[in-house]
């Protein structure tokens, strides 16, 4: 049996503040005084927020975001 | 608009930008241009070249190092490499390189973020519904100039702290700067003389009585422990009040356009209002109102075009847009159109610093038109008129309530 684990994960090198991922889910992504976004905490996605996640990844204008399984065998 | 230069007969070889038949409706000639060229190119304004991609767009965006922004809208005065103070340009950060672009922007950033733009969002829907009240009764007016267009020009002027009474004074000054282009020189200095002048008396005013806005905040800002320069402030507030206004009223005004004309559309967002956001970026893919420009750095080879230092590159976000490669089905609105990477706020360091304004600008001048007239039509479909040069949207737009 595995379990997989979705992370997302903002590049601060690309983003430049459009706020799509902001808009589209405050749950997972905050930003800082500058507008700029990155992920809450480590990045990890909760089941019910794997939708939003995908759609913030495809969303971003500068592809900045990217979502990673990571897939680990259950004890 | 009539263009003062003569009417292009090969979009490939001889563009203009202020063509009338660009203006009326780019896009066809957009989408020919993208899959014959992508690059075309024109001798018009001492040479410019226009990518017509998403991939080229993103590729010009991103290169701060073969194109500079030193001068972003194209003009018959082509500035040699001594015209413009490189690397502050006459506005920053939108005329500014790397690195004190990213000072300047930085230093405005804070006051753009979802945060502040949230304050701004109940004076924006009392002022939609003041301007929509003001049409109660009436069975046909113009949706442009007597709603869209004053929207943005009345936030803007609470941003800056001017009087409300020179809305019509902005009005002439953006149409210099973004539409007059193919104006004489001489004619052009001294109108931008005189919009330096009034720049310079809200600042003396400011100087004198400070207050909680955005002039107030530029006189006393500080880059490196100095204040900035006059013509630093002056410049940012002219872009403010330039990249704040024409294209936000252009983006009403289209959303409004495309609505008037596809009563599914309206439907649907009176049924589901939580669909608005997804559609709002939709309309601004379909209808992105901004091309940009740069000026070429150095010579070099882009994509077997030889680029001259010098030479004008339009920058069409709204090509972008409606790139097939990059966008299933570009030339058709889906307003629940969910992956939209669209580049309508620009791509790379440059993106639009008002883009939340905008966006909250927008849907709710579109929440409110709707709530208050759920159906409409265009009264006279040829009465529609639409600005040229690098800022599109209907300046002219007559709508009939149904």
């Amino acid at each position: 049996m595995t379990a997989a684990t979705f992370r997302v994960h903002v590049d601060p090198e690309k983003c430049q503040g459009h706020n799509r991922c902001y808009s589209i889910s405050p749950e997972l992504f905050d930003l800082d005084e500058l507008g700029m976004s990155s992920e809450i905490g480590a990045g990890l996605v909760p089941a019910d927020l794997i939708t939003k996640a995908r759609l913030a990844v495809a969303n971003c204008p500068e592809h900045a975001i990217s979502l990673t399984e990571e897939t680990e065998p259950e004890e | 608009m009539t263009s003062r230069h003569p009417p292009v007969e090969n979009w490939a070889t001889d563009f203009d930008h202020t063509d009338p038949a660009w203006a009326a409706d780019p896009y066809p000639i957009w989408d020919e241009l993208r899959r014959r060229c992508p690059v075309a190119h024109s001798d018009r304004y001492g040479g410019t070249w226009l990518p017509l991609t998403h991939e080229l767009v993103s590729e010009v965006a991103y290169d701060t190092e073969h194109f500079t922004s030193r001068s972003v809208v194209v003009s018959d005065e082509r500035p040699g490499p001594d015209d413009l103070p490189a690397p502050i340009g006459l506005s920053p950060p939108i005329t500014s390189d790397p690195p004190f672009h990213a000072i300047a922007r930085r230093m405005l950033l804070p006051a753009f973020t979802p945060k502040p733009i949230a304050a701004l969002e109940p004076f924006t829907r009392d002022l939609c519904r003041d301007l929509l009240a003001g049409t109660e009764g009436r069975a046909s007016f113009d949706a442009a100039t007597e709603y869209a267009q004053h929207i943005p020009v009345r936030v803007i002027v609470r941003f800056l702290g001017f009087p409300e009474e020179d809305a019509d004074l902005f009005r002439r000054f953006i149409r210099l700067v973004l539409e007059d282009v193919d104006l004489p020189a001489e004619e052009r200095e001294e109108r931008f003389a005189e919009q330096d002048a009034y720049m310079d008396a809200q600042i003396e005013e400011h100087i004198a009585r400070p207050r909680d806005d955005l002039t107030s905040f530029l006189i006393e800002a500080e880059i490196g422990g100095s204040k900035l320069s006059r013509e630093h402030v002056r410049g940012t507030m002219i872009l403010l009040m330039i990249a704040g206004i024409d294209t936000t009223w252009s983006a009403i005004g289209a959303s409004l356009w495309h609505l008037a004309q596809h009563p599914d559309d309206r439907h649907r967002l009176a049924r589901e209002p939580e669909l608005m956001d997804t559609a709002v970026e939709e309309l601004l893919r379909a209808y992105a109102p901004v091309t940009m420009a740069r000026l070429v750095a150095k010579d070099f080879d882009f994509h077997g075009h030889q680029l001259k230092e010098g030479d004008w590159l339009l920058l069409p976000f709204p090509s972008a847009n409606r790139d097939p490669e990059v966008f299933d089905n570009p030339g058709v609105v889906q307003l629940d159109r969910a992956r939209n990477r669209h580049a309508a706020f620009g791509l790379g360091r440059h993106r639009c610093l008002g883009s939340n304004l905008a966006r909250m600008e927008l849907r709710v001048a579109l929440e409110e038109w709707l709530a208050r007239y759920p159906d409409f039509e265009l009264a006279d479909p040829s009465a529609v008129t639409w600005s040229g040069g690098q800022v599109r949207g209907p300046r002219t737009l007559p709508v009939r309530v149904l």
